[in-house]
């Protein structure tokens, strides 16, 4: 059964983010889209991202990231847009850390990307009308 | 040829005007000339979509058995403190007024969830609000308190009045300090890591008659999702700003005063709004139609982004200490780019006015006007314009001397 989730890795400094991720792809057979990724060289990194493969490829790839010293979190809080309530003036569009929102050529209607959001919640209070929703 | 409003409202009546909105006269004027376009189109429409805090209501609840008078009365509309001044039973709410029990920034930034806005929103889209006053009695007003459940359906009279909407341009707002700071013009981030503005630009309906030639007192317009009128210049009326040579002002300069019948209005455009570390709002819906009565003022409909200036001001330091400075200026193509080029930096940008909502503003205006169910004013009175000399002052400052040594 192939499975898809959205997870939160922080990795200690001594860790290089490629090296985890060629050896997620090689050995693990799984494939990764990183919506998200905060590495200051020398300090403790983060990344965001969508780990996708069979699930017994994924169990064992998260076990091997747990032994290493990645600390691994669910992105288990899903934002979603009310569309009764977005005027589309687009004051999120300079908070959102990942880009989510995109303004439409023509029309000028905000569009809101689901799949490049990771949750973090900035937009919830940066938004007027209050239109972006915390779902658990 | 130049029209007259009389004219052009026979077409109207008889569905042969033909309207276009400020944007679609940009390419008309492109394609067509001026001379031709100004035969051709009869009216232009604008809209503009964005919080207005200096707008509210007043209505009029009925006498209850007994009678009460709220004249200098504790007044609340869902816990919202209303101003309840005026003779026994008229209530004026503000957008901006906050719950006594709203925490403020006491933790900075502030959540600001519920105000005036939102009541205004919630009374519009016909839910009930919770009304409590407490006063004295009188011979002839004995009740002292009253709770009761009001809506506007019940309501005796219900009006929407902003003392200043629409402003013609605004300013674009930065950071330039190291800590992120919560404005009335959104999160503006550290460093001028964003800017932000508030102006349809192109489809405002200031902007599209710079020189108040057609819009004055009394003109009819679409208000909140129904019709109202002009009924006064706005509050901060600045005509005397710095201009392009087209006469486009390059700050914020004329503004309106709004009126119009609540009751016919909708919540789509009368919306409650929090700003984070600031405050609560309300936006408003407004959109103009500009008579096409001859060349000069078709010219100035199509105004483009690419011709109306923006000047970026510094929100923490130059705007709350109120110093004059000026940190440059963009054009509002520039800025709906989604970038500006600053200081030798990319700055992202976004904006607090809604295009998309100010365009179906301008589409509604015109589908009101081919349907023959909006007929143009003709103005009692212009607005001052800047032969008036009239100009925006700052606070004179006098302190009061108290002599509180006894
Ligand atoms: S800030 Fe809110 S209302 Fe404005 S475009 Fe974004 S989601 Fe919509
Ligand atoms: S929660 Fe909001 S700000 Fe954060 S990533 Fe999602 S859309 Fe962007």
């Amino acid at each position: 059964m192939k499975v898809s989730r959205k997870i939160v890795l922080h990795f200690p400094a001594r860790l290089v983010e490629e090296a985890i991720a060629y050896r997620l792809v090689k050995e693990y057979n799984l494939q990764f889209n990183i919506l998200k990724a905060s590495i200051i060289p020398d300090s403790e990194g983060f990344i965001v991202l969508e780990l996708t493969g069979e699930q017994e490829d994924y169990d064992r790839g998260v076990r091997f990231l747990t032994k290493i010293g990645v600390n691994i979190e669910a992105l288990s809080q899903n934002v979603v847009r009310n569309e009764d309530k977005c005027t589309h003036c687009g004051a999120c569009l300079t908070v959102c850390p990942t880009g989510a929102f995109e303004i439409e050529p023509g029309t000028r209607r905000v569009l809101f990307m689901h799949d490049r959001c990771i949750a973090c919640s900035m937009c919830l209070k940066a938004c007027p009308p209050r239109a972006m929703e915390l779902h658990f | 040829m130049p029209k007259t409003i009389e004219e052009i409202n026979a077409k109207i009546k008889a569905g042969k005007a033909v309207v276009v909105n400020a944007e679609e006269v940009i390419g008309i004027v492109r394609e067509k000339g001026i001379a031709r376009s100004a035969v051709d189109i009869d009216v232009v429409t604008t809209g503009t979509f964005a919080p207005m805090c200096s707008s509210g209501i007043y209505f009029n609840i009925g006498h209850s058995k007994p009678r009460i008078k709220l004249e200098a009365a504790r007044t609340y509309l869902n816990d919202v403190p209303a101003y309840s001044g005026f003779a026994a039973i008229d209530i004026m709410l503000g957008a901006t007024a906050l719950p006594e029990s709203d925490p403020r920034n006491k933790i900075h930034p502030g959540d600001f969830n519920y105000g005036g806005g939102h009541v205004i929103e919630e009374l519009v889209s016909g839910k009930d609000v919770c009304l409590s006053a407490a006063t004295y009695g009188t011979d002839c007003y004995p009740r002292k308190k009253l709770e009761t459940w009001i809506n506007i359906r019940d309501l005796n009279d219900a009006v929407l009045y902003n003392f200043r909407n629409a402003y013609q341009n605004y300013n674009v707002a930065v950071n330039v300090s190291d800590k992120t700071i919560y404005t009335y013009l959104g999160i503006l981030k550290p460093r001028m890591g964003n800017a932000v503005y508030c102006c349809a630009g192109q489809l405002s309906p200031l902007l599209n008659d710079p020189w108040y030639k057609t819009i004055g007192i009394g003109t009819r317009v679409f208000l909140g999702g129904g019709s109202g009128y002009i009924a006064w210049p706005g509050t901060q009326f600045n005509p005397s700003v710095p201009r392009t040579e087209a006469g486009i002002p390059k700050r914020g300069a004329a503004t309106l005063s709004l009126i119009g019948d609540l009751k016919n209005m909708q919540p789509r455009w009368l919306r409650g709004v929090s700003m984070q570390g600031y405050g609560v709002s309300l936006s408003v819906g407004v959109g103009i139609p500009i008579p096409v009565l001859n060349e000069e003022i078709l010219a100035h409909t199509a105004v483009t982004d690419d011709d109306i200036p923006a000047t970026i001001i510094d929100y923490s330091r130059d705007y709350p200490q109120n110093l004059p400075d000026v940190l440059g200026e963009v054009t509002y193509a520039q800025l709906r780019s989604g970038r500006i080029r600053f200081n030798n930096r990319d700055i992202p940008t976004a904006s607090l006015s809604s295009y998309s909502r100010a365009l179906e503003i301008a589409n509604i205006l015109k589908e009101w006007m081919n349907q023959g169910a909006f007929l143009l004013s003709q103005p009692v009175t212009p607005l001052p314009g800047i032969e008036s000399g009239l100009a925006f002052k700052p606070l004179n400052y006098r302190p009061v001397e108290r002599n509180n040594s006894s």
